[in-house]
């Protein structure tokens, strides 16, 4: 369960001044469900994600995951969450099978217990033929699927992926979607940030669009469709933004496009 | 602060590091084959080209002279000489090193000499110019072995003993030991090149370990983890400082085994008065190899455990704030001016160890160190930069660790 309420984040900019990345945000996850947050580039997406990993600490708000409190048991919270971005990286010093040693050691995990579900993941992801190498040598295939190993080690209730598919190549970009699937068949909470129009059709349980730091819209595709009269998901992207004129003011604003 | 975290963090940092070529070669490569570079290469140019200049027949031109024949006879004997016939733009001559040293005789110097008066002669050399130099004190001890001869005649012609003009001999006696001896004269060289070692040893680790790690965004990756962040600073700061340390602790040990060497190797032939085999020299007369004090370098390694700690944990807050390497790099790469600037300091004669320099960082150390590898202990001076070196070694961390927590240096745009 991720419950955000009225989240806010703000960064001091030499040139713009105060920027308000999240702007009020709350919202619900429920476990067994994925919820896509969609948005533009800059619109907030990845702020508010580190928002709820803890990685940055609200203006205002609050938001809770698996039970506890971002702001108060931000230790409990990242033991409980397992976090994939496209800005998370491997080390290329060390082979997967170190990788994912280390990350459940950080954990807290015991030596026989990081053992056992290191070779259940690399069964399940194929990962045998190369646990032992560096990963600087890995294909992007095979990073994620380190990284997938990585954030699973822990076995948490909750997952964030941060536009997960971001310049991957087909097949790979569906292996992932194929294990955000997974994740929620198996009753986890799962929050996928995209800009792709078309993932968020394929695999999102509840949409919420995201334009300017503020929640614009949430629902189901089918009450999303109902409530735009679109049946496509860009259309509705867009008029939920406001129209074209809102997302290229927003886009000019913060400095996207000249 | 959890002990296991810790250790997880810095094990895994140290095997991370010691899979990284350019930690490797700033931690365990250079300070190994620094001091064996120095002893034994410039060591050996410079002793063959002192001994070269030493054992050079000395050109010498003898202007004047037609009347003294029996000086022009005796510099014509000597070995050590080689005369060469007068012309016009000697001066130019010796600027150019066709001739080391010329002779003016005055004239009717012979007859002067015997007629008890004070002639001049003049000689005329290159100063500054090592060939120059020893061409001048070959030419004059020739004339003042010749003075003694010529006070000597006139005293016996008066009927004088020598002693008149030889009231008292001095006799000096050094009193320094050996050890005390090679203090003074590597004393500051070692702790130079100890502070600069223990920058350099610490330098990449504290790059690679933070900007570099936000540059392969590794870091964000880390931070998710459940280990609460001053964990991960103090385990990646014990990987810098380890790094520090280690490159200390092997130029030491390469300064012993290269001095142990260099004593066999250069010990029969140095008799030059060029830097490093003087050293050598001394310690061959000292008899045993370790001619600093033992006792010393435990000191100094004390003492360099806190400027270590200072060192890593600033290097590591700096380079922290970089979004990456080479930005890193820019930062850091002036801070070893810094660095080197009071060691140098530290290095120059007469500069003593005093209450205020005490509390001045690096130079207190390089000060202090100087003094204790010539076995002398001033305690109340060593507690001081004992303790306000690890007040600033505090400050360092406690800064590191701030930068760590700060969400606009982690995630800098």
């Amino acid at each position: 369960m991720i419950e955000a309420r009225n989240l806010t984040k703000t960064f001091k900019d030499k040139k713009r001044g105060i920027i308000t990345a999240v702007n009020d945000i709350s919202f619900t996850c429920r476990p067994g469900q994925i919820y896509g947050l969609l948005g533009a580039n800059g619109a907030g997406k990845t702020t508010t994600l580190r928002l709820l990993a803890t990685l940055l600490q609200p203006a205002s708000g609050s938001a809770r995951l698996a039970g506890f409190d971002a702001a108060t048991e931000a230790n409990q919270v990242r033991a409980h969450v397992g976090f994939l971005a496209a800005s998370t990286a491997l080390y290329g010093r060390l082979t997967a099978r170190e990788t994912i040693t280390y990350f459940g050691r950080l954990n807290g995990l015991a030596a026989a217990t990081i053992k056992e579900r290191l070779k259940g993941l690399a069964d399940e992801l194929d990962m045998r033929d190369f646990l032992d190498r560096r990963c600087d040598k890995f294909s992007t295939g095979m990073k994620q699927k380190t990284s997938i190993a990585r954030t699973l080690i822990h076995d948490p209730a909750v997952m964030i992926f941060d536009e997960p598919t971001l310049g991957l190549d087909v097949m790979t970009a569906r292996s992932i979607v194929k294990f955000v699937r997974d994740c929620r068949n198996r009753g986890k909470t799962v929050i996928y940030s995209t800009h792709v129009m078309s993932e968020v059709e394929k695999i999102c349980d509840v949409i919420g669009i995201i334009h300017d730091g503020r929640l614009v819209a949430e629902g189901t595709l089918a009450e999303l469709r109902q409530r735009y009269e679109e049946t496509d998901m860009e259309e509705i992207f867009v008029k939920a933004v406001g129209g074209e004129a809102a997302l290229v003011a927003a886009l000019k604003n913060q400095g996207t496009i000249p | 602060m959890n002990w296991q975290n810790i250790l997880t963090v810095y094990l895994k940092e140290l095997k991370d590091s010691l899979r990284d070529r350019r930690t490797l070669i700033s931690m365990i490569v250079v300070p190994t084959l620094i001091m064996p570079i120095i002893m034994f290469g410039v060591g050996t140019v410079m002793t063959k080209v002192v001994r070269q200049a030493r054992s050079e027949i000395v050109s010498v031109m003898l202007l004047g002279g037609a009347d003294s024949p029996g000086v022009v006879a005796a510099l014509k004997a000597d070995k050590k000489f080689r005369l060469v016939p007068a012309v016009a733009d000697y001066q130019q001559l010796i600027s150019d090193k066709k001739v080391r040293v010329a002779v003016e005789l005055p004239a009717g110097f012979e007859a002067s000499l015997k007629g008890g008066g004070v002639p001049t002669v003049s000689l005329y050399y290159y100063e500054g110019e090592l060939k120059s130099g020893f061409g001048l004190k070959a030419v004059q001890d020739f004339f003042t072995s010749l003075k003694e001869k010529t006070i000597e005649t006139r005293l016996a012609e008066r009927g004088l003993s020598a002693a008149v003009i030889k009231p008292f001999v001095i006799r000096k006696q050094n009193v320094a030991p050996p050890e005390k001896v090679g203090g003074n004269a590597i004393g500051g060289f070692v702790p130079y090149l100890i502070i600069i070692l223990c920058f350099t040893g610490a330098m990449y680790p504290a790059m690679d370990l933070t900007a570099g790690e936000k540059e392969r965004g590794t870091m964000e990756t880390l931070l998710c983890s459940p280990v609460h962040r001053i964990n991960i600073v103090v385990g990646k700061f014990l990987m810098v400082l380890t790094a520090s340390l280690t490159t200390v602790l092997l130029s030491i040990v390469s300064m012993g085994v290269s001095a142990a060497l260099g004593v066999m190797y250069f010990g029969g032939k140095a008799t030059s008065q060029s830097a490093t085999s003087a050293l050598v020299g001394q310690a061959a007369e000292g008899g045993s190899i370790p001619l600093i004090d033992p006792v010393g370098l435990i000191g100094v390694a004390a003492l360099v455990l806190p400027v270590a700690v200072f060192f890593a944990a600033l290097l590591l807050a700096i380079s922290l704030f970089a979004k990456s390497y080479k930005e890193a790099q820019s930062y850091i790469s002036p801070l070893i001016v810094v660095v080197i600037m009071p060691a140098v300091i530290g290095l120059l004669p007469g500069v003593e160890l005093n209450a205020k320099l005490a509390l001045v960082p690096i130079l207190n150390l390089s000060l202090v160190c100087k003094e204790m590898l010539s076995g002398v202990w001033h305690w109340d001076y060593i507690a001081l930069i004992f303790g306000s070196s690890c007040v600033y070694a505090a400050i360092a961390l406690g800064f590191a660790v701030k930068m760590f927590n700060r969400e606009d240096v982690m995630f800098r745009a």
